[in-house]
């Protein structure tokens, strides 16, 4: 498996963080933050990424996409998570697209060709309170009626629903509270009736919402991939996006711990600068060490998703756990650095903390991907 | 690419027809295999003749000129000639200091002559080496080491001790630092020089560790006499050289040992299952499974920065600051492995020698005794991330 960059990928990853360093610096989020914007992102800087073809790169061409591949993807979510970029790309891009990817039916040509030229935002519903990332833990219930289906349920945490084109919601269609059968993925129209959106404010200033669903009608056409058997298509789509998250939080963490070593070199005490005290120099040593391990898993999980199918669930779960891990360890380690100007609101670190906290606990933390491999390993 | 996979089937049937039965399936580490030197004590027939084929083909030191008895095989070559010997569990066929620290090093700095004099008999396995860097005050601080040597006519006169100088009891000859100014400043006055080992006035005490063996020594130097022609590199420049044998030894450790997780995860997972009595299934005991998972994930994650280097260093792009991690990350997951084998085994982990513990059992706590030296050894962990925070994170301020 080719583990390093070539030309042209190296070419895209510098395009898309100076990007990203110029067009969107932290300074940004914080705008919209203070603002209480009602979008809380920019659909122009949205719309401007997509005619740089980056909506696109891993959707295939038959649905009007780049088709160049999941690691290219990769590679524009760590640029977007280095400045802490507030755009819908989990929500559209990660979930809702890769979910219409491996559907591959009439919603994917429906929607998909709109997501590459930014036209179209997706969310996808899934979560719910108590389904601790686990898909078939689904207590949201479609019941057939005449030629359609009424939903009725509370989904958690979906992403950038506030200002979707579309939702796909998972729902139960049969069996019992976690069976793996009886789920089924439906497309909805945002403005349906019974469909409740409460936006809900985190600490990344990210957006999400809680969607409440009673008695929503949806027709069977709505019925994305088949009926009674959305998991497998949900999981797959949550792996993708997990790999895809992993990369975005790499990026937040690495550039939280080159802030943090620019600390250590700038702030005096003892008329010396603080990086010279060896407590500080072998910490941050221990860091780059885990940062950079975790790099490797982030690049092979990418890379999995692309060239090596079957092995996606087990390099997705060895991402996500390094990451999740380092990210943590990085960035209260960085706070800690900076001292009392670390834990100010002024400084941007405090930012990355809360950032990365929501990336590490979204898509499951580090445990329950060691959990998950032993358990795909069989002990 | 195909020029490759033509050499990987010449490789794999050249190896089937030379290679004598009994060694099929003896593969283990980097340096479970035969050490050589006139002092070796092997008699098992195989073994010998799996060394003259060998060497023979060039393929002991693979990369090696073929005039210095090498195989001058491209380091493409030579990872599918290991990919080969792996896949047939064929064990090199010598190992040792020769051929990983004093071989690269003397093809870089030595000259003709002492090229044509060293390598082919490091090649053949005819001479074994070992390290006199180290002495009692002069550990980590290696530079302030007080080995003495004086010129005298066209040799030097050594005086002087090292300590944990490995294998220096069974090995022919020994590369040592030796201070050659004691008026410059530390590193300026150090001499890189070659000694026999039967040289008068060279002496060797084994010292006990607490795995129970004696891989290392005191070594004494009392007037020692030495030819001039033996320094390698110039009189008073022998840091450049000690440092550049530094980073082939580093880049062993950690090669090394990226190479031996390979299959420890279901190693682990055996063991567990046979002493918690547990033949399928979830693993009883939860936290114990979760520390084998971390342990199998740092493996792989090692495994993976390892082949990210060895593609960069192909592309030429040159090594990114990963393979500065690897010494400290390498030698903690291999303690990191020892000591959960070490829990799983409980009780049965505490055995010394004698009746009711296998022979498994045993070499086990043993394997884990040696492994807490890994972090000292070639350069203590600390110092790797003192050397990680200055060079690579610029954490370096003159004057503090
Ligand atoms: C198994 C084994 C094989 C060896 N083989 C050889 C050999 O063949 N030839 C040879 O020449 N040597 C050999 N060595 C010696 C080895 O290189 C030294 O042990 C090592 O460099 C450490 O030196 P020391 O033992 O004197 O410890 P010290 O330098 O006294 O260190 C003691 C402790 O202080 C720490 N420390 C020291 N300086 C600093 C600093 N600046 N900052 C922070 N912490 C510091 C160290 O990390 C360590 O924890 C071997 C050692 C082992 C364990």
């Amino acid at each position: 498996m080719q583990l390093i960059l070539n030309e042209e990928q190296a070419a895209l990853a510098k395009t898309a963080t100076d990007f990203a360093r110029k067009r969107s610096p932290v300074a940004r989020m914080r705008a919209l933050r203070d603002s209480r914007d009602e979008i809380g992102f920019s659909k122009e800087l949205w719309k401007e990424m997509a005619e740089l073809g980056w909506t696109a790169v891993h959707i295939p061409e038959e649905h009007g996409g780049i088709g160049l591949g999941f690691f290219e993807l990769s590679l524009i979510l760590e640029a977007a998570g280095r400045t802490l970029m507030p755009e819908p790309f989990t929500s559209t891009l990660l979930l809702g697209a890769n979910l219409l990817i491996a559907s591959d039916d009439a919603h994917s040509a429906r929607w998909l060709p709109e997501v590459c030229t930014g036209d179209a935002l997706l969310a996808l519903a899934w979560d719910e309170r108590g389904a601790r990332n686990r898909a078939n833990r689904c207590a949201t219930r479609a019941v057939a009626v005449d030629g359609g289906f009424r939903i009725s349920g509370c989904k958690e945490s979906v992403l950038d629903a506030h200002t979707a084109d579309r939702i796909f919601v998972s729902a139960r269609t049969g069996g019992q509270d976690s069976d793996p059968d009886g789920i089924t993925v439906f497309s909805v129209d945002p403005a349906a009736a019974g469909l409740t959106i409460e936006r809900q404010t985190r600490i990344d200033h990210r957006n999400c919402a809680r969607v409440l669903f009673e008695d929503v009608r949806v027709s069977t056409d709505d019925v994305v991939g088949t009926l009674d058997s959305g998991l497998s298509l949900l999981e797959g789509t949550l792996d993708r996006a997990t790999a895809g998250t992993a990369a975005e939080l790499f990026g937040t963490t690495d550039e939280a711990f080159e802030i943090a070593v620019a600390y250590l070199k700038e702030r005096k005490q003892f008329g010396v600068p603080i990086g010279s005290f060896q407590a500080l120099q072998h910490r941050a040593s221990r860091l780059f060490i885990e940062l950079k391990l975790a790099e490797s898993a982030v690049i092979a999980a990418a890379k999995a998703v692309d060239d090596a199918p079957d092995n996606v669930p087990a390099q997705v779960s060895l991402a996500k756990a390094r990451i999740s891990d380092a990210a943590i360890h990085v960035c209260n380690e960085a706070v800690q650095f900076h001292g009392g100007v670390g834990i100010t609101d002024e400084y941007d670190i405090g930012l990355y903390l809360k950032r990365a906290r929501v990336a590490e606990l979204s898509f499951g933390d580090a445990a329950h991907h060691r959990d998950r491999w032993a358990t795909l390993k069989g002990y | 690419m195909a020029d490759l996979e033509t050499f990987r089937t010449e490789a794999r049937l050249w190896l089937r027809a030379n290679a004598p039965q009994s060694l099929y399936g003896t593969r283990e580490g980097r340096f479970d295999g035969f050490w050589g030197g006139r002092r070796s004590t092997e008699t098992d027939p195989d073994i010998l003749r799996w060394r003259d084929v060998m060497a023979d083909k060039g393929w002991t030191a693979p990369t090696w000129p073929v005039e210095y008895g090498g195989g001058g095989l491209s380091r493409d070559e030579a990872k599918v000639l290991d990919e080969v010997m792996t896949e047939l569990e064929l064990p090199p066929a010598v190992v040792g200091f020769g051929l990983v620290m004093i071989g690269p090093t003397l093809l870089d700095y030595g000259t003709d002559a002492q090229k044509a004099e060293h390598l082919p008999k490091i090649a053949r396995g005819e001479t074994r080496w070992c390290q006199g860097y180290s002495e009692p005050g002069a550990g980590s601080d290696l530079a302030s080491l007080q080995t003495r040597a004086v010129a005298d006519g066209d040799d030097f006169i050594i005086n002087g001790q090292k300590v944990w100088t490995s294998h220096a009891d069974k090995s022919d000859w020994i590369f040592a630092l030796v201070r050659t100014d004691p008026d410059a400043p530390k590193r300026k006055g150090i001499t890189f020089i070659l000694v026999d080992m039967d040289t008068p006035g060279v002496s060797t005490r084994p010292i006990e560790l607490i795995s129970g063996s004696s891989i290392f020594c005191e070594t004494f130097f009392e007037d020692a006499r030495v030819p001039a022609r033996h320094v390698v590199g110039e009189v008073n420049n022998g840091w450049t050289v000690a440092k550049a044998l530094l980073g082939y030894e580093r880049t062993m450790i950690g090669a090394a040992i990226s190479g031996q997780m390979l299959g420890v995860e279901d190693e682990l997972i055996e063991q567990a299952r046979h002493y918690l009595g547990c033949p399928e299934g979830r693993l009883p005991d939860p936290m114990l499974r979760d520390d084998i998972v971390r342990a199998a994930m740092n493996d792989q994650c090692l495994n993976l920065t390892v082949e990210r280097i060895r593609q960069s260093l192909r592309e030429g792009q040159a090594p990114g600051s990963e393979s500065s991690i690897l010494k400290v990350a390498g030698t903690e997951a291999k303690q990191a492995r020892w000591e959960l084998a070490i829990r799983i085994a409980g009780q049965q982990a505490l055995g010394w020698e004698g009746p009711g513990y296998t022979d498994d059992e045993l070499q086990r706590t043993r394997n884990w005794l040696r492994s807490r030296a890994s972090t000292i050894e070639g350069g203590s962990s600390e110092i790797q991330l003192n050397v990680i925070a200055s060079r690579v994170l610029g954490l370096k301020f003159p004057g503090t």
